[in-house]
């Protein structure tokens, strides 16, 4: 067996090779989803088994678990041809084989050692663009793939070390920003020799066998850690319940529902009650479902290390039909909704047994909004972004006003960023006052944009969520504010029929898009919040006066100082 | 200036001593001097250190001095009563930041903004991304604002416009109306701070730089008042985080630039004392009690990073020694975690309690009492002074019970597990500022300074694959001695944002010309006499449509008021550029100009070196201390023992050695060898050559 000295050692040197792998393509980049909000993933993965061995610690959480499905497609797909060669570098974007959706591209690369593959490397990126019938592809009214950009099986993009610039030429004609395709591409192949330059490095220092011993201990001791985190839980079954307001298609709600169950060692994810497939594009494959899992089990857990042996001690069940379990064509665009809302399910059933580990849920949704049009001189122009919102409150203090979702690590493009490359101007960037769930520890801010357009006209799509159904607090902690967004029309500010979502609305030179996100879930009960502390809120403008004494039972005097006799009062009667 | 002023003299404020370097440069005669910090008034503990040995102070004629007033103040979030006045619509961009967390596992990040949001104030102004100005800026509520900013107790304020970069006309006018009420001259604009796109970057470091304005600039004042009342005649300098120095009026105005002074300064020594000793290549390694801080001087230049985060959403955007910290110090925290596996950090038992081996309260051991107890730290003679000796009895437990049990080893190989983890962590971030930027590392020596980096160099030659090690004869003062011959350098950026085919040269010629004749007159205000000045130009590009830049260095010069750029000269230094950090240059893609970046620099005299080697009274035989056992590899070594600066020039020790001096002590494994060169450094290589 290895020693534990060494295994440290080599623990940190694997890292470094796959963190290395992502600055790669963070660097060279062309598309700034992959360069700013770090849209992607490295790591090495299991030459059998596909699973994750080691990743990087700066690529997209949710792609920690979704790759070893995209590795397992292709050592299957290997399998069926019998033709896996030295050299060779599979692509492909389909996600139900590889997780997520059409917009993410991965490169898959047997590592040899030996004659043999001793590994899997992979890279994956989200490109700006590939195809489909929305620029940017967050096609919220799609009820096929098809519609939702070109579809990849996994192909080869190098035959022993011959690139084939056919694919390329394919690729390139299926979108509408082939040069970002190519420079996005350009990086992930980059990575990807790194990443093998640096192994083959590490092995001829330390020996095939040895690291490989490593490899297997380090998945058997997450394993291990995982077991033992999961054992000082009390065995149960605990359940919690969440909606997406709608799949785009009909207005109608659609149920995520867990079931935890609690075993000794053991935990069950069981999904079995969450709805059926949907018409539109917030279905996502069981791959996807599971890699949703690791990530919050990860948020939660955050001493395991981040490789396969996390989730062996877990078991998930998603039942054949489910929303949760999509398979073609059945759109999967949306899928980062849907996720969101696996994250949130599991930290409320976790916040019932051990409050000490969890926090109010954060602002839930993407909210991808683009707005696109053609500039006087006939250029088109496409601003593609994500917003943020409010983090939950949490056991050390209240959440994160405007922080990324959990199942990124993006940062939000500047907006003197946005308004040099695209004809809008933002008369609007502020936090949303009111919009914290409150609690002992209050949700974080969401935030309000405004943005005006300075062309002519431009076509506006917005994929969104929790416009109905606000992200829950936690042990008595209240949900933050609903997302809410409106357009400026001629004859005035107009919401969404399904609030959330909207394509191709148009808007005219001067008008503005009023994107106004949720703030996080609050942790605790709000009459437990320290009547200084919600003063201090409302001298600095996170809270309403009347939000004071209607949510937090706390009345303050006019030079906003607390009434302590009147705030004794209403809280007394509230029966707090 | 007399004619008696003849020392000048290095400052190194650190959070534990204040270390002094003099040197006379009328007989180049050195010394040194290491005096306990004075943490509530560090003007005081500076002369303290300045008196141990000057009896008269109008013999100084320059004090250059790092100052960790500024990183202080910002890290335990006491700098001044701040205010902001911002466009219309834009007050929380301070608070909202970019849209980031602290880490990317878990959720439970906190942030506090150091002004907070009653105190950020907004008014009718907006100016377009192209610079046209779409709303000019309504006075009167500028006025407003900051009356009621004055009224709420602000010391200082500063103006943050959106597209203040493209034209700075609306903030200009705003800060004129705020001067004519303000009380003080801490008010100042972006535009005037950082004219950089990006509002965060520019809004968060114009911003720090207010809200230290007053804390730094009163310990400036204070400083200066002190050293006047003892006949202090000469000038202060303070070094800069880009590792030049600055005159105490640029400090006043710009003391966010202090941010990382004293680090830098240590940098700026170890590149100066390298080259002196014929390597230009060395990665420095700074070992701290918490931390363990990388830098890369390639080519006899430092790396420059473009903004760090001092903590948090805390972000400076100016132009820095690149630093890479990890939590890697002496008194980092060994542990095994519920899967078994070795860790050692972030946490850090820091200089109190400290190692186990202080005997202070703590019982969890670290880095350092695995070196106690391995032999490698001589138990009885403390570096520092404020102890008698080391409990090593004591370390020897925390290992056994912390690391050697739940491991199923021996106490003897848990601290050496802890050692070579620990290094390994050190090896990864030489690895990330060498490897990972496309150096090879068999080009590069380790140059450790602070009291613990020379216990672990030898192992990073063999782990990174270094060539060497070279340990500076003062590794305890490098930071000190760095100050006294660190240049001037002012440094400037604007935003161009064009299409290089379109972009109007002449006038990229002009800001080009002016921002160095800027800088220039700058120097020339200094009072001081440059042995050569001159400008350095670079600009910040990318291909169009990517988001990440690079720095692109230019190769011209100032002549009659220009520098003569082409396009063609910027496209050839950008695809040289771009080929050496990504491989193959893109064809057929526009080339896109973002920022203009440039320096000025005024190259002060430097001393000579050989001034601190050895003296003809050193021999091997009066720097032979005896042996001592120390277990390395697996056992235990008779190891020689020496009192280093004794060593005379030339001196050959093989592994395994010891060498002890006041502030840092040296291990020499088994199969390394060092020898002293002329300048009394110690030079680290494998044994046989290899």
């Amino acid at each position: 067996m290895i020693d534990p000295v060494t295994l440290a050692v080599l623990k940190g040197r694997l890292e470094q090779i796959a963190d290395e792998m992502d600055a790669t393509l963070f660097r060279s980049a062309f598309n700034p989803i992959i360069a700013e909000a770090h849209d992607a993933s490295h790591g090495l993965y299991h030459a059998q088994s596909g699973a994750t061995l080691v990743q990087g610690k700066s690529g997209l959480p949710i792609f920690v678990g979704a790759m070893s499905f995209a590795v397992k497609a292709v050592i299957e797909k290997a399998a069926r041809d019998g033709d896996l060669a030295d050299g060779d570098v599979y692509l492909f974007n389909d996600p139900y084989d590889g997780g997520t959706h059409l917009s993410d591209f991965k490169l898959v690369r047997p590592f040899y050692r030996g004659g043999a593959v001793f590994c899997y490397l992979a890279s994956v990126g989200h490109w700006h663009d590939v195809g489909g019938n929305v620029p940017g592809n967050y096609n919220p009214v799609a009820t096929e793939s098809f519609q939702e950009g070109m579809l990849i099986p996994p192909v080869k993009l190098y035959v022993k070390g011959e690139l084939r610039q056919d694919i390329i030429d394919i690729l390139q004609a299926n979108s509408r920003q082939p040069r970002s395709l190519y420079g996005d591409l350009n990086g992930q192949i980059n990575a990807l020799d790194l990443g093998a330059r640096r192994l083959g490095a590490l092995l001829d220092e330390y020996g095939d066998g040895i690291v490989d011993d490593a490899l297997g201990e380090l998945q058997a001791r997450a394993a291990r850690l995982m077991a033992a985190n999961i054992a000082d839980l009390p065995d149960g079954t605990y359940s919690c319940d969440d909606w997406l307001d709608n799949d785009g298609i009909a207005d109608e709600p659609l149920k995520i529902a867990l079931d935890l169950t609690v075993r000794g060692d053991r935990m069950t994810l069981d999904f079995s009650r969450s709805a059926d497939a949907c018409a539109g594009p917030v279905n996502i494959a069981r791959s996807t479902a599971v890699a949703s899992c690791y990530v919050v089990i990860k948020h939660i857990f955050t001493d395991v290390p981040a490789n396969a042996g996390v989730l062996e001690p877990i078991e998930i069940i998603l039942p054949e039909g489910s929303l949760l379990s999509a398979t073609a064509p059945k759109p999967v665009g949306g899928y980062t909704e849907t996720i969101l809302r696996i994250i949130d399910v599991v930290f409320g059933a976790v916040a019932q047994i051990a409050p000490e580990r969890t926090n109010g849920c954060a602002y839930g949704t993407i909210n991808a909004l683009s707005l696109a049009g053609h500039r006087a001189d006939g250029s088109r122009w496409v601003m593609f972004s994500f917003f943020g919102g409010g983090h939950g409150g949490h056991p050390e203090g209240d959440g994160l006003n405007h922080a990324n979702a959990p199942i990124s690590t993006a940062t939000i493009p500047p907006v003197e960023i946005l308004e040099a490359a695209y004809p809008v101007m933002f008369t609007r960037w502020a936090l949303r006052p009111d919009s914290g769930g409150p609690g002992r520890h209050r949700g974080g801010l969401g935030a309000c944009y405004e943005i005006e357009l300075l062309e002519q006209k431009a076509d506006v799509f917005l994929f969104g969520e929790r416009g109905k159904f606000a992200p829950p607090g936690v042990l008595g902690g209240r949900p933050g504010a609903l997302n809410i967004f409106t357009y400026d029309q001629d004859d005035g500010e107009h919401t969404p029929p399904l609030k959330s979502k909207m394509v191709g609305m148009k808007i005219r030179r001067g008008q503005r898009l009023h994107l106004n996100s949720p703030g996080g879930g609050g942790y605790g009960r709000p009459f437990a919040r320290s009547p200084d502390a919600v003063a201090r809120d409302v001298a600095l403008g996170y809270v309403t006066a009347e939000a004071a004494a209607r949510d937090y039972g706390v009345v303050l005097n006019g030079d906003g100082s607390v009434d302590a006799k009147a705030t004794g009062a209403l809280r007394k009667d509230a029966g707090q | 200036m007399s004619n008696g002023a003849r020392y000048v003299i290095g400052v190194d404020v650190g959070g534990t001593f204040t270390d002094v370097f003099f040197l006379d440069e009328a007989n180049g005669q050195c010394d040194v001097a290491k005096v306990p910090s004075t943490r509530h008034d560090q003007a005081q503990g500076f002369i303290d250190g300045l008196s141990r040995r000057m009896a008269d102070f109008a013999e100084i004629s320059t004090v250059v001095h790092g100052t960790t007033v500024g990183t202080n103040a910002l890290l335990e979030r006491n700098g001044a009563r701040t205010g902001i006045i911002t466009t219309k619509g834009f007050r929380d961009v301070l608070e909202m930041r970019r849209r980031d967390r602290p880490r990317t596992w878990g959720l439970w990040g906190r942030f506090e903004p150091v002004v907070p949001r009653n105190l950020r104030l907004e008014v009718t102004e907006r100016t377009l991304a192209d610079g046209t100005v779409h709303t000019p800026v309504v006075l009167a509520e500028v006025e407003t604002a900051a009356r009621r900013l004055l009224e709420a107790g602000a010391q200082a304020v500063c103006i943050v416009f959106i597209n203040a970069h493209a034209n700075d006309e609306n903030e200009l006018a705003a800060l004129e109306a705020v001067r004519a009420v303000w009380p003080n001259g801490y008010v100042d604009a972006s535009a005037r701070i950082l004219p950089e796109i990006r509002e965060f970057e520019r809004t968060s470091t114009t911003t720090l730089n207010a809200y230290l304005q007053p804390v730094v600039g009163s310990y400036l004042n204070k400083l200066e008042t002190a050293l006047e009342a003892k006949d202090f005649g000469g000038q202060i300098l303070i070094v800069q985080s880009n590792g030049g120095v600055m005159t105490v009026e640029t400090a006043q105005a710009l003391p966010v630039r202090t941010a990382l002074s004293g680090p830098a300064a240590g940098v700026i020594a170890s590149a100066y004392i390298a080259g002196a000793a014929g390597f230009a290549n060395v990665i420095t390694c700074d070992m701290g009690g918490t931390s363990f801080d990388v830098s890369l001087v390639a080519g006899g230049r430092s790396a420059l990073a473009a903004q760090t985060s001092i903590d948090f959403g805390m972000v400076v955007r100016t132009p820095m020694i690149e630093m890479t910290t990890i939590g890697a110090g002496g008194g980092s925290i060994a542990w095994v975690d519920r899967g078994g596996l070795l860790r050692i950090g972030p946490e850090s038992a820091g200089s109190d309690p400290g190692p186990v081996c202080y005997g202070l309260g703590n019982d969890r051991p670290t880095v350092t009492d695995a070196n106690v107890v391995l032999g490698r730290i001589n138990a009885a003679r403390p570096i520092g002074g404020n102890l008698d000796a080391l409990d090593v009895e004591a370390a020897r437990a925390a290992i056994a019970a912390k690391v050697g049990e739940p491991l199923g080893i021996g106490v003897m190989e848990a601290g050496e597990a802890i050692i070579r983890v620990a290094n390994s962590r050190m090896a990864g971030a030489i690895r990330l500022v060498s490897v990972e930027r496309g150096h090879d590392p068999g080009k590069f020596a380790a140059m450790p300074f602070g009291g613990g980096g020379a216990l672990h160099a030898g192992s990073l030659i063999k782990d990174v694959g270094l060539m060497s090690a070279l340990v500076p004869r003062f590794p305890g003062i490098n930071s000190a001695l760095g100050c006294t011959i660190a240049d001037m350098r002012h440094d400037f950026v604007r935003t161009v944002n064009g299409i290089l085919d379109s972009l109007d040269l002449e006038q990229l010629d002009r800001s080009m010309s002016r921002l160095a004749q800027d800088g220039l007159d700058l120097l020339g205000r200094a009072g001081i006499e440059f042995a050569d000045t001159h400008c350095l130009f670079e600009l910040d590009m990318s291909y169009q449509g990517q988001t990440h830049t690079i720095d692109v260095p230019l190769e011209v010069t100032l002549k009659d008021k220009r520098t003569g750029i082409t396009a063609r000269a910027i496209q050839a230094a950008f695809e040289a550029r771009y080929r050496q950090v990504y491989g193959r240059p893109l064809d057929g893609i526009a080339i896109r100009v973002l920022n203009l970046r440039v320096s000025a620099v005024g190259t002060r005299a430097k001393f000579d070196l050989a001034l601190l080697a050895p003296g003809p009274e050193c021999t091997m035989e009066t720097a032979r201390c005896g042996t001592r056992k120390v277990w390395v590899d697996g056992g235990w070594h008779e190891a020689a023992i020496f009192e280093r600066l004794a060593l005379p020039v030339g001196a050959m020790v093989p592994g395994p050695a010891v060498l002890e001096q006041p502030d840092a002590t040296i291990f020499i494994e088994p199969d390394l060898a060092g020898e002293v060169d002329r300048f009394g450094n110690l030079i680290l290589t494998r044994k046989n050559g290899g």
